[in-house]
Protein backbone atom coordinates (compact mmCIF):
# COMPACT_ATOMS: atom_id res chain seq x y z
CA UNK A 1 0.00 0.00 0.00
CA UNK A 2 2.91 2.13 0.96
CA UNK A 3 4.20 2.13 -2.94
CA UNK A 4 1.09 3.10 -4.02
CA UNK A 5 1.14 6.05 -1.71
CA UNK A 6 4.63 6.95 -2.51
CA UNK A 7 4.00 6.93 -6.49
CA UNK A 8 0.85 8.44 -5.89
CA UNK A 9 1.81 11.36 -4.25
CA UNK A 10 5.44 11.83 -6.48
CA UNK A 11 4.31 14.08 -8.88
CA UNK A 12 2.34 16.78 -6.90
CA UNK A 13 5.65 16.63 -4.01
CA UNK A 14 7.39 18.10 -7.44
CA UNK A 15 4.57 20.83 -7.73
CA UNK A 16 5.39 21.46 -4.22
CA UNK A 17 8.67 22.29 -4.66
CA UNK A 18 8.19 25.04 -7.76
CA UNK A 19 5.37 26.72 -5.06
CA UNK A 20 7.86 26.70 -2.40
CA UNK A 21 10.74 28.21 -4.09
CA UNK A 22 7.73 30.51 -5.40
CA UNK A 23 6.57 31.12 -1.80
CA UNK A 24 10.20 31.85 -0.88
CA UNK A 25 10.72 34.74 -3.88
CA UNK A 26 7.40 36.29 -2.54
CA UNK A 27 8.32 36.82 0.69
CA UNK A 28 11.66 37.96 -0.01
CA UNK A 29 10.98 40.50 -2.02
CA UNK A 30 7.88 41.57 0.42
CA UNK A 31 10.44 41.63 3.04
CA UNK A 32 12.59 44.03 1.00
CA UNK A 33 9.03 46.28 -0.17
CA UNK A 34 8.32 46.54 3.96
CA UNK A 35 11.87 47.63 4.81
CA UNK A 36 12.37 50.12 2.01
CA UNK A 37 9.19 51.16 2.95
CA UNK A 38 10.07 51.27 7.20
CA UNK A 39 13.20 53.00 6.21
CA UNK A 40 13.05 55.26 3.61
CA UNK A 41 13.90 54.58 -0.76
CA UNK A 42 17.13 56.36 0.01
CA UNK A 43 18.57 53.94 2.51
CA UNK A 44 16.77 50.86 0.71
CA UNK A 45 15.42 51.07 -3.13
CA UNK A 46 12.32 49.56 -3.56
CA UNK A 47 12.54 45.88 -5.62
CA UNK A 48 10.75 47.43 -8.33
CA UNK A 49 13.19 50.86 -8.72
CA UNK A 50 16.22 48.55 -8.23
CA UNK A 51 15.13 46.46 -11.33
CA UNK A 52 14.53 49.62 -13.40
CA UNK A 53 18.31 50.71 -12.19
CA UNK A 54 19.78 47.21 -13.45
CA UNK A 55 17.85 47.59 -16.93
CA UNK A 56 19.17 51.13 -17.06
CA UNK A 57 22.88 49.67 -15.86
CA UNK A 58 23.21 47.00 -18.28
CA UNK A 59 21.76 49.15 -21.24
CA UNK A 60 24.29 51.75 -20.57
CA UNK A 61 27.21 51.71 -23.31
CA UNK A 62 30.26 50.68 -20.77
CA UNK A 63 28.73 47.97 -19.45
CA UNK A 64 29.54 45.39 -21.82
CA UNK A 65 33.38 46.25 -21.49
CA UNK A 66 33.07 45.85 -17.26
CA UNK A 67 31.34 42.77 -17.74
CA UNK A 68 33.75 41.48 -21.07
CA UNK A 69 36.77 42.58 -18.10
CA UNK A 70 35.50 41.18 -14.71
CA UNK A 71 34.36 37.39 -16.69
CA UNK A 72 38.04 37.19 -18.52
CA UNK A 73 39.33 37.98 -14.82
CA UNK A 74 36.85 35.36 -13.37
CA UNK A 75 36.95 32.60 -15.90
CA UNK A 76 40.30 32.48 -15.60
CA UNK A 77 40.36 32.58 -12.04
CA UNK A 78 37.74 29.90 -11.81
CA UNK A 79 39.47 27.20 -14.33
CA UNK A 80 42.70 27.41 -12.00
CA UNK A 81 41.24 26.73 -8.78
CA UNK A 82 39.22 24.57 -10.53
CA UNK A 83 41.87 22.85 -12.13
CA UNK A 84 44.28 23.03 -9.69
CA UNK A 85 42.05 22.67 -6.40
CA UNK A 86 41.02 18.98 -7.82
CA UNK A 87 44.52 17.99 -8.92
CA UNK A 88 45.84 19.10 -5.24
CA UNK A 89 42.89 17.51 -3.80
CA UNK A 90 43.63 14.01 -5.47
CA UNK A 91 47.05 14.26 -4.82
CA UNK A 92 46.68 14.84 -1.07
CA UNK A 93 43.93 12.25 -0.47
CA UNK A 94 45.47 9.60 -2.17
CA UNK A 95 48.99 9.96 -0.46
CA UNK A 96 47.98 9.92 3.07
CA UNK A 97 50.66 11.74 4.81
CA UNK A 98 50.60 14.65 2.68
CA UNK A 99 46.77 14.76 3.21
CA UNK A 100 47.40 14.61 7.05
CA UNK A 101 50.19 17.36 6.77
CA UNK A 102 48.40 20.03 4.98
CA UNK A 103 44.93 19.94 5.70
CA UNK A 104 45.91 21.87 8.82
CA UNK A 105 47.59 24.23 7.32
CA UNK A 106 44.99 24.68 4.61
CA UNK A 107 42.14 25.16 7.12
CA UNK A 108 44.23 27.69 8.75
CA UNK A 109 44.69 29.38 5.53
CA UNK A 110 40.93 29.52 4.47
CA UNK A 111 40.33 31.20 7.97
CA UNK A 112 42.24 34.14 7.95
CA UNK A 113 40.67 37.33 6.58
CA UNK A 114 42.52 36.99 3.06
CA UNK A 115 41.39 40.70 2.04
CA UNK A 116 43.58 42.18 4.05
CA UNK A 117 46.42 39.94 2.04
CA UNK A 118 45.61 41.91 -1.04
CA UNK A 119 48.61 44.22 -0.70
CA UNK A 120 50.86 42.24 -1.21
CA UNK A 121 49.10 40.38 -3.96
CA UNK A 122 49.29 43.67 -5.56
CA UNK A 123 52.73 44.11 -4.96
CA UNK A 124 53.90 40.53 -6.49
CA UNK A 125 51.51 40.96 -9.29
CA UNK A 126 51.27 44.58 -9.97
CA UNK A 127 48.29 46.29 -11.01
CA UNK A 128 45.92 44.58 -13.62
CA UNK A 129 44.67 41.07 -14.44
CA UNK A 130 46.92 39.05 -12.88
CA UNK A 131 46.04 40.55 -9.59
CA UNK A 132 42.58 40.21 -9.60
CA UNK A 133 43.12 36.61 -11.13
CA UNK A 134 45.23 35.83 -7.69
CA UNK A 135 43.44 36.90 -5.61
CA UNK A 136 40.46 34.69 -6.84
CA UNK A 137 42.20 31.90 -7.03
CA UNK A 138 43.86 31.92 -3.74
CA UNK A 139 40.11 32.37 -2.62
CA UNK A 140 38.62 29.58 -4.44
CA UNK A 141 41.19 26.82 -4.27
CA UNK A 142 41.05 25.99 -1.10
CA UNK A 143 37.79 24.55 0.04
CA UNK A 144 37.71 22.60 -3.59
CA UNK A 145 41.30 20.98 -2.74
CA UNK A 146 39.17 20.33 0.96
CA UNK A 147 36.10 18.73 -0.02
CA UNK A 148 38.15 17.04 -3.31
CA UNK A 149 40.67 15.41 -0.82
CA UNK A 150 38.09 14.52 1.73
CA UNK A 151 36.10 12.35 -1.28
CA UNK A 152 39.36 10.47 -2.33
CA UNK A 153 39.94 9.42 1.61
CA UNK A 154 36.36 8.16 1.89
CA UNK A 155 36.35 6.79 -1.16
CA UNK A 156 36.11 2.40 -1.34
CA UNK A 157 39.35 0.71 -0.79
CA UNK A 158 38.17 -2.16 -3.18
CA UNK A 159 38.29 0.79 -5.78
CA UNK A 160 42.08 0.87 -5.17
CA UNK A 161 42.38 -2.41 -5.48
CA UNK A 162 41.07 -2.79 -8.47
CA UNK A 163 43.26 -0.53 -9.75
CA UNK A 164 46.19 -2.11 -8.61
CA UNK A 165 44.83 -5.46 -10.35
CA UNK A 166 44.74 -3.94 -13.63
CA UNK A 167 48.29 -2.19 -13.33
CA UNK A 168 47.13 1.27 -13.56
CA UNK A 169 49.33 4.25 -13.83
CA UNK A 170 49.05 7.43 -11.43
CA UNK A 171 47.78 9.23 -14.27
CA UNK A 172 45.03 6.47 -15.38
CA UNK A 173 44.02 6.09 -11.72
CA UNK A 174 43.39 9.29 -11.39
CA UNK A 175 41.10 9.69 -14.74
CA UNK A 176 39.65 5.88 -14.19
CA UNK A 177 39.13 5.51 -10.83
CA UNK A 178 39.59 8.52 -8.52
CA UNK A 179 37.83 11.62 -10.41
CA UNK A 180 34.17 9.53 -11.24
CA UNK A 181 34.47 8.32 -7.88
CA UNK A 182 34.50 11.06 -6.17
CA UNK A 183 32.49 13.38 -8.96
CA UNK A 184 29.72 14.56 -6.92
CA UNK A 185 31.87 15.89 -3.51
CA UNK A 186 34.15 17.45 -6.16
CA UNK A 187 30.61 19.67 -7.61
CA UNK A 188 30.53 20.12 -4.16
CA UNK A 189 33.56 21.88 -4.05
CA UNK A 190 33.24 23.41 -6.73
CA UNK A 191 30.08 24.83 -5.94
CA UNK A 192 31.68 26.38 -3.16
CA UNK A 193 34.42 27.44 -4.64
CA UNK A 194 32.80 29.22 -7.58
CA UNK A 195 31.39 31.91 -4.87
CA UNK A 196 34.21 32.41 -3.48
CA UNK A 197 36.53 32.83 -6.53
CA UNK A 198 33.85 35.08 -7.54
CA UNK A 199 33.88 37.07 -4.67
CA UNK A 200 38.16 37.46 -4.85
CA UNK A 201 38.08 38.68 -8.26
CA UNK A 202 35.06 41.38 -7.42
CA UNK A 203 37.08 42.39 -4.34
CA UNK A 204 40.07 42.50 -6.31
CA UNK A 205 38.54 44.87 -8.90
CA UNK A 206 36.80 47.29 -6.15
CA UNK A 207 40.15 47.70 -5.30
CA UNK A 208 42.36 48.36 -8.08
CA UNK A 209 41.07 48.47 -11.36
CA UNK A 210 40.29 50.75 -14.44
CA UNK A 211 36.61 48.39 -15.10
CA UNK A 212 34.73 45.83 -14.38
CA UNK A 213 31.71 45.04 -12.03
CA UNK A 214 33.84 45.54 -8.99
CA UNK A 215 34.57 49.02 -9.85
CA UNK A 216 31.35 49.76 -10.47
CA UNK A 217 30.40 49.02 -7.16
CA UNK A 218 33.21 50.64 -5.65
CA UNK A 219 32.15 54.52 -7.75
CA UNK A 220 28.47 53.44 -6.60
CA UNK A 221 30.35 53.11 -2.68
CA UNK A 222 31.89 56.18 -2.90
CA UNK A 223 29.56 58.33 -4.19
CA UNK A 224 26.49 56.93 -1.92
CA UNK A 225 24.58 55.78 -4.54
CA UNK A 226 22.09 53.16 -2.94
CA UNK A 227 20.15 52.42 -6.09
CA UNK A 228 22.66 51.51 -8.15
CA UNK A 229 24.81 48.93 -5.41
CA UNK A 230 21.64 47.26 -4.77
CA UNK A 231 21.29 46.48 -8.54
CA UNK A 232 24.64 45.20 -8.76
CA UNK A 233 23.92 43.45 -5.70
CA UNK A 234 20.69 42.10 -6.95
CA UNK A 235 22.52 40.94 -10.22
CA UNK A 236 25.29 39.24 -8.36
CA UNK A 237 22.84 37.82 -6.82
CA UNK A 238 20.58 36.23 -9.28
CA UNK A 239 23.84 35.07 -11.02
CA UNK A 240 25.19 33.40 -8.25
CA UNK A 241 22.22 31.52 -7.19
CA UNK A 242 21.51 30.62 -10.75
CA UNK A 243 24.41 28.89 -11.08
CA UNK A 244 24.32 27.28 -7.81
CA UNK A 245 21.21 26.02 -8.55
CA UNK A 246 22.70 24.62 -11.68
CA UNK A 247 25.59 23.06 -9.30
CA UNK A 248 22.73 21.60 -7.01
CA UNK A 249 21.19 20.01 -10.02
CA UNK A 250 24.16 18.48 -11.08
CA UNK A 251 25.17 17.04 -8.08
CA UNK A 252 21.77 15.63 -7.34
CA UNK A 253 21.85 14.08 -10.49
CA UNK A 254 25.36 12.23 -9.78
CA UNK A 255 24.13 11.34 -6.52
CA UNK A 256 21.34 9.33 -7.82
CA UNK A 257 23.11 8.17 -10.90
CA UNK A 258 25.52 6.37 -8.24
CA UNK B 1 54.17 14.43 18.43
CA UNK B 2 52.64 12.99 15.36
CA UNK B 3 55.15 11.97 12.25
CA UNK B 4 52.80 15.02 10.01
CA UNK B 5 52.67 17.53 12.74
CA UNK B 6 56.75 17.32 12.89
CA UNK B 7 56.33 17.69 9.01
CA UNK B 8 54.13 20.32 9.02
CA UNK B 9 56.29 22.24 11.29
CA UNK B 10 59.06 21.61 9.13
CA UNK B 11 57.46 22.49 5.92
CA UNK B 12 56.63 26.40 7.62
CA UNK B 13 60.22 26.51 9.16
CA UNK B 14 61.65 25.82 5.60
CA UNK B 15 58.94 28.15 3.81
CA UNK B 16 59.80 31.03 6.45
CA UNK B 17 63.42 30.66 5.84
CA UNK B 18 63.51 30.22 2.34
CA UNK B 19 61.65 33.54 2.18
CA UNK B 20 63.90 35.50 4.69
CA UNK B 21 66.61 34.04 2.27
CA UNK B 22 65.50 35.60 -0.96
CA UNK B 23 65.03 38.96 0.64
CA UNK B 24 68.21 38.60 2.27
CA UNK B 25 69.49 37.96 -1.08
CA UNK B 26 67.39 40.45 -2.59
CA UNK B 27 66.01 37.99 -5.63
CA UNK B 28 62.74 39.47 -5.14
CA UNK B 29 62.32 42.50 -4.61
CA UNK B 30 62.67 44.04 -0.63
CA UNK B 31 61.04 47.24 -0.98
CA UNK B 32 57.59 45.42 -1.86
CA UNK B 33 57.94 42.30 0.46
CA UNK B 34 60.28 42.75 3.41
CA UNK B 35 62.40 39.76 4.87
CA UNK B 36 60.23 37.38 7.71
CA UNK B 37 62.71 38.57 10.71
CA UNK B 38 61.78 41.96 9.92
CA UNK B 39 57.97 41.16 9.90
CA UNK B 40 58.40 39.91 13.25
CA UNK B 41 60.83 42.77 14.26
CA UNK B 42 58.06 45.06 13.24
CA UNK B 43 55.16 43.37 14.75
CA UNK B 44 56.48 43.08 18.31
CA UNK B 45 57.47 46.83 18.04
CA UNK B 46 53.50 47.24 17.14
CA UNK B 47 52.35 45.28 20.07
CA UNK B 48 54.67 47.34 22.48
CA UNK B 49 54.41 50.72 21.60
CA UNK B 50 50.87 50.23 22.00
CA UNK B 51 49.72 52.40 19.34
CA UNK B 52 47.35 50.31 17.69
CA UNK B 53 46.12 48.78 21.03
CA UNK B 54 42.96 50.82 20.71
CA UNK B 55 42.37 49.25 17.10
CA UNK B 56 43.08 45.76 17.76
CA UNK B 57 40.37 45.97 20.90
CA UNK B 58 37.76 47.47 18.89
CA UNK B 59 38.11 44.72 16.08
CA UNK B 60 38.29 42.20 18.87
CA UNK B 61 34.64 43.81 20.35
CA UNK B 62 32.96 44.30 17.05
CA UNK B 63 33.81 40.67 16.58
CA UNK B 64 32.74 39.31 19.44
CA UNK B 65 29.57 41.51 19.82
CA UNK B 66 28.64 39.63 15.92
CA UNK B 67 29.70 36.68 17.05
CA UNK B 68 27.32 36.92 20.20
CA UNK B 69 24.59 37.52 17.92
CA UNK B 70 25.06 35.15 15.33
CA UNK B 71 25.11 32.44 17.74
CA UNK B 72 22.40 33.30 19.80
CA UNK B 73 20.24 34.00 16.75
CA UNK B 74 21.61 31.19 15.05
CA UNK B 75 20.94 28.74 17.31
CA UNK B 76 17.13 30.02 17.84
CA UNK B 77 16.98 29.68 13.87
CA UNK B 78 18.16 26.23 14.03
CA UNK B 79 15.55 25.07 16.49
CA UNK B 80 12.90 27.07 14.79
CA UNK B 81 14.02 25.56 11.27
CA UNK B 82 13.79 22.15 12.95
CA UNK B 83 10.51 22.35 14.65
CA UNK B 84 8.87 23.78 11.40
CA UNK B 85 9.40 21.32 8.28
CA UNK B 86 7.20 23.84 6.44
CA UNK B 87 9.82 26.56 7.37
CA UNK B 88 12.65 24.45 6.76
CA UNK B 89 11.20 23.10 2.89
CA UNK B 90 10.59 26.86 2.16
CA UNK B 91 13.90 28.20 3.13
CA UNK B 92 15.98 25.09 2.28
CA UNK B 93 16.94 26.45 -1.17
CA UNK B 94 18.54 29.42 1.04
CA UNK B 95 20.02 27.96 3.64
CA UNK B 96 21.96 25.62 0.55
CA UNK B 97 23.09 28.72 -1.48
CA UNK B 98 23.49 31.08 1.06
CA UNK B 99 27.29 30.68 1.11
CA UNK B 100 27.22 30.66 -2.39
CA UNK B 101 26.17 33.74 -3.01
CA UNK B 102 28.87 36.96 -2.43
CA UNK B 103 26.82 38.10 0.67
CA UNK B 104 29.82 40.93 1.44
CA UNK B 105 28.25 42.90 -1.42
CA UNK B 106 25.68 43.72 0.90
CA UNK B 107 28.40 45.80 3.68
CA UNK B 108 27.97 49.42 1.38
CA UNK B 109 24.13 49.38 2.14
CA UNK B 110 24.84 48.33 5.55
CA UNK B 111 26.94 51.60 5.85
CA UNK B 112 24.22 53.40 4.09
CA UNK B 113 21.62 52.08 6.47
CA UNK B 114 23.76 52.37 9.60
CA UNK B 115 26.60 55.59 9.03
CA UNK B 116 30.04 55.17 8.93
CA UNK B 117 30.40 53.72 12.09
CA UNK B 118 31.16 49.83 14.17
CA UNK B 119 27.37 48.99 13.39
CA UNK B 120 27.75 48.29 9.76
CA UNK B 121 30.76 45.86 10.84
CA UNK B 122 28.68 44.25 13.38
CA UNK B 123 25.83 43.77 10.85
CA UNK B 124 27.89 42.19 8.06
CA UNK B 125 29.77 39.52 10.19
CA UNK B 126 26.13 38.73 11.41
CA UNK B 127 25.26 38.28 8.36
CA UNK B 128 28.13 36.26 7.14
CA UNK B 129 28.12 33.84 10.79
CA UNK B 130 24.66 33.64 11.37
CA UNK B 131 23.59 31.05 8.48
CA UNK B 132 26.74 28.76 9.57
CA UNK B 133 25.90 28.80 13.06
CA UNK B 134 21.81 27.95 12.13
CA UNK B 135 22.52 24.98 9.94
CA UNK B 136 24.62 23.67 12.09
CA UNK B 137 22.41 23.48 15.07
CA UNK B 138 20.20 21.90 12.49
CA UNK B 139 22.04 19.43 11.87
CA UNK B 140 22.99 18.52 15.46
CA UNK B 141 19.19 18.47 16.41
CA UNK B 142 18.44 15.64 13.40
CA UNK B 143 21.32 13.76 15.23
CA UNK B 144 19.60 13.71 18.97
CA UNK B 145 18.53 10.55 19.50
CA UNK B 146 14.74 10.14 19.58
CA UNK B 147 14.86 8.29 22.04
CA UNK B 148 16.08 11.18 24.41
CA UNK B 149 13.17 13.55 22.93
CA UNK B 150 10.88 10.92 23.88
CA UNK B 151 12.11 11.02 27.80
CA UNK B 152 11.63 14.46 28.04
CA UNK B 153 8.08 14.31 26.72
CA UNK B 154 7.70 11.21 29.51
CA UNK B 155 9.11 13.70 31.88
CA UNK B 156 6.59 16.56 30.95
CA UNK B 157 9.76 18.88 30.44
CA UNK B 158 8.85 22.31 28.88
CA UNK B 159 10.27 23.71 25.51
CA UNK B 160 12.91 25.52 27.44
CA UNK B 161 13.73 22.60 30.14
CA UNK B 162 13.64 20.20 27.16
CA UNK B 163 16.40 22.71 25.13
CA UNK B 164 18.44 23.30 28.24
CA UNK B 165 18.59 19.29 29.64
CA UNK B 166 18.35 17.21 26.75
CA UNK B 167 18.77 19.16 22.86
CA UNK B 168 21.54 21.07 23.80
CA UNK B 169 23.90 18.18 25.79
CA UNK B 170 23.50 15.85 22.94
CA UNK B 171 23.76 18.14 19.94
CA UNK B 172 26.89 19.99 21.75
CA UNK B 173 29.49 19.14 19.02
CA UNK B 174 27.70 20.14 16.26
CA UNK B 175 26.28 23.29 17.96
CA UNK B 176 30.61 23.76 18.56
CA UNK B 177 31.09 23.45 15.12
CA UNK B 178 28.77 25.82 14.32
CA UNK B 179 30.33 28.34 16.93
CA UNK B 180 33.36 28.17 15.65
CA UNK B 181 32.73 28.75 12.05
CA UNK B 182 30.57 31.39 13.56
CA UNK B 183 33.98 33.14 15.20
CA UNK B 184 36.13 32.55 12.22
CA UNK B 185 33.68 34.01 9.74
CA UNK B 186 32.61 36.85 11.54
CA UNK B 187 36.17 37.32 12.00
CA UNK B 188 36.85 37.55 8.56
CA UNK B 189 33.64 39.96 7.81
CA UNK B 190 34.69 42.61 10.36
CA UNK B 191 38.04 43.15 9.14
CA UNK B 192 37.51 43.01 5.73
CA UNK B 193 34.87 45.40 6.05
CA UNK B 194 37.19 47.19 7.85
CA UNK B 195 39.96 47.43 5.12
CA UNK B 196 37.44 47.85 2.72
CA UNK B 197 35.68 50.74 4.15
CA UNK B 198 35.94 51.97 7.50
CA UNK B 199 37.14 54.76 10.03
CA UNK B 200 39.09 52.69 12.19
CA UNK B 201 40.22 48.75 13.48
CA UNK B 202 42.78 46.39 12.33
CA UNK B 203 41.89 45.99 8.79
CA UNK B 204 41.81 49.98 8.35
CA UNK B 205 45.02 49.81 9.71
CA UNK B 206 46.35 47.60 7.46
CA UNK B 207 45.19 49.40 4.19
CA UNK B 208 46.37 52.49 6.12
CA UNK B 209 49.56 51.69 6.07
CA UNK B 210 49.35 50.29 2.72
CA UNK B 211 48.33 53.09 1.15
CA UNK B 212 50.95 55.51 2.68
CA UNK B 213 53.77 52.77 1.21
CA UNK B 214 54.59 52.05 5.43
CA UNK B 215 55.10 48.41 4.09
CA UNK B 216 56.98 47.36 7.36
CA UNK B 217 53.90 48.27 9.47
CA UNK B 218 51.51 46.79 7.14
CA UNK B 219 53.39 43.46 7.19
CA UNK B 220 53.68 43.85 10.62
CA UNK B 221 50.07 44.17 11.31
CA UNK B 222 49.46 41.20 8.74
CA UNK B 223 51.11 38.82 11.00
CA UNK B 224 50.05 39.99 14.36
CA UNK B 225 46.56 39.32 12.43
CA UNK B 226 47.72 35.85 11.12
CA UNK B 227 49.14 34.74 14.50
CA UNK B 228 46.10 36.02 16.41
CA UNK B 229 43.93 34.05 13.94
CA UNK B 230 46.01 30.87 14.09
CA UNK B 231 46.28 30.65 17.37
CA UNK B 232 42.31 30.84 17.62
CA UNK B 233 41.66 28.42 15.19
CA UNK B 234 44.31 26.10 16.38
CA UNK B 235 42.45 26.21 20.33
CA UNK B 236 39.39 25.84 18.24
CA UNK B 237 39.77 22.91 16.20
CA UNK B 238 41.51 21.33 19.36
CA UNK B 239 38.71 21.90 21.61
CA UNK B 240 36.45 20.69 18.58
CA UNK B 241 38.27 17.47 17.94
CA UNK B 242 37.96 16.59 22.06
CA UNK B 243 34.22 16.92 22.14
CA UNK B 244 33.82 14.62 19.25
CA UNK B 245 36.29 11.90 20.86
CA UNK B 246 34.16 12.23 23.69
CA UNK B 247 30.65 11.50 21.89
CA UNK B 248 32.64 8.97 19.88
CA UNK B 249 33.69 7.14 23.47
CA UNK B 250 30.14 7.09 24.82
CA UNK B 251 28.13 5.63 21.41
CA UNK B 252 31.10 3.34 21.86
Amino acid sequence: MSTIVVSHTSRPRHARRWLDGVVLVIVLVALWQVLSELLGPTVVTTPWRTLLRAVRIVSDEDFPESLRVTSIAFGTAFLISAVGGVAAGLLLGARRLAGEVAEPLMMGFYSIPKVTLYPVVLLACGLGLWAKIVFGVIHGIIPIALFTMNAVRNMPPIYTRAAHTYRLGPAEFARHILLPACLPEVVAGLRIGFSLTLLGTLIGEMFASQSGIGRLLMIAMNRNETSTIMALALMLFVFATVVNLLFLGWQKRLAHDS
Amino acid sequence: MSVAARWRIGIVVAFVALLELVTRMAWINPVSFIPPSAMAASAWNLLVSGQYTTDILQTLGTALLAVLLAAVFGFIGGVMLFRLPRLRRVLDPLLLSYYAVPVFVLYPILIVLFGLNRWPLVGIGFIFAVVAMAVNTLNGLERVPRVMLRTARVCRMSTFEEIRLITLPASLPYVFTGIKLTVVYAFIAVVAGEFVLSGSGFGYQIAFAYNAFDNPTMYGLMLLMLVFVGTLNGLLRAAETRLYRRIRREAV
